[in-house]
């Protein structure tokens, strides 16, 4: 029968984790989390709509420790979400797929992710906002 | 193809033929989402943190308004297949997968119509 010639994807209990799988995962979770970050934007478009009171709740809300820890989730999920989808078009494209080529690009998108993370966080923090 | 197994094949079961806008328009709103995903969020490091009159008035003034309502739309569209895609590699029950991809499309336009609503509310200074 054909039927064992048919690609088998990755045994996870066996597999050993490297950082082309690695980063796989954390696409899909980053993508999964940043669909809850895009409730929190419509909660923060319908509160600015809905006036101060109800903008002041959800400020108070996004500005205390788990509010903030949670927004730099969702910046850190935003940027390597974004690095790392331009991996993928790239490799939608016909680009990048020899072994060392996606390793080095998966840790540039990797590093690209946190220092745009932590440029965002720079000018947010130090902007006239403060 | 030798993928396909000689009872699919004589079956006659393959593509459904609704790939074509799935993958195309993932891949389409991913280009459109990092344009208007950047500009959100340069946008948001400046005025995140002002106060309520500040930030409506960002978010009703024209170019922001339009572009934010863009943002809206592309970025649920792309949430949404992006869920669709989770949910049938994870889902195995056949009514628990279409009960879980209805629920979510529900959840996504809900979301939109709220946002583009407030935008444009916002930006017709119509407070509530």
């Amino acid at each position: 029968m054909a039927q064992a010639n048919r690609p088998l994807s990755p045994h996870l209990g066996i597999y050993r984790w490297q950082v082309s799988n690695t980063l796989s995962i954390l696409h899909r979770m980053s993508g999964l989390f940043l669909t809850i970050g895009a409730l929190v934007l419509t909660a923060w478009l319908v509160a600015a709509a809905s006036g101060p009171a109800a903008y002041g709740m959800l400020a108070g809300l996004l500005k205390s420790p788990p509010g903030a820890l949670l927004l730099f989730g969702w910046s850190l999920a935003f940027f390597y979400h974004l690095c790392n989808g331009i991996r993928h078009l790239a490799w939608d494209a016909g680009h990048g797929f020899t072994i060392p080529g996606s390793r080095a690009t998966g840790w540039t998108a990797v590093i690209a992710a946190g220092v745009l993370t932590l440029l965002f966080w720079i000018v947010a923090l130090t902007g006239n906002g403060g | 193809m030798g993928f396909r197994s000689p009872l699919g094949r004589a079956i006659g079961s393959g593509s459904a033929r609704s790939g074509f806008e799935h993958w195309w328009g993932q891949r389409l709103s991913a280009a459109g989402l990092g344009l208007l995903g950047l500009w959100f969020v340069i946008s948001i490091a400046g005025i995140g943190a002002a106060d309520h009159a500040t930030v409506a008035a960002w978010i009703g003034s024209m170019p922001h308004a339009i572009l934010l309502i863009l943002l809206v739309m592309t970025l649920l569209y792309h949430s949404n297949l992006g869920v669709n895609v989770v949910l049938e590699d994870y889902v195995h029950d056949g009514r628990a997968l279409v009960l879980a991809l209805g629920l979510v499309r529900f959840a996504h336009v809900a979301m939109a119509v709220a946002g583009i609503y407030s935008i444009v509310s916002l930006s017709l200074g119509a407070r509530a």
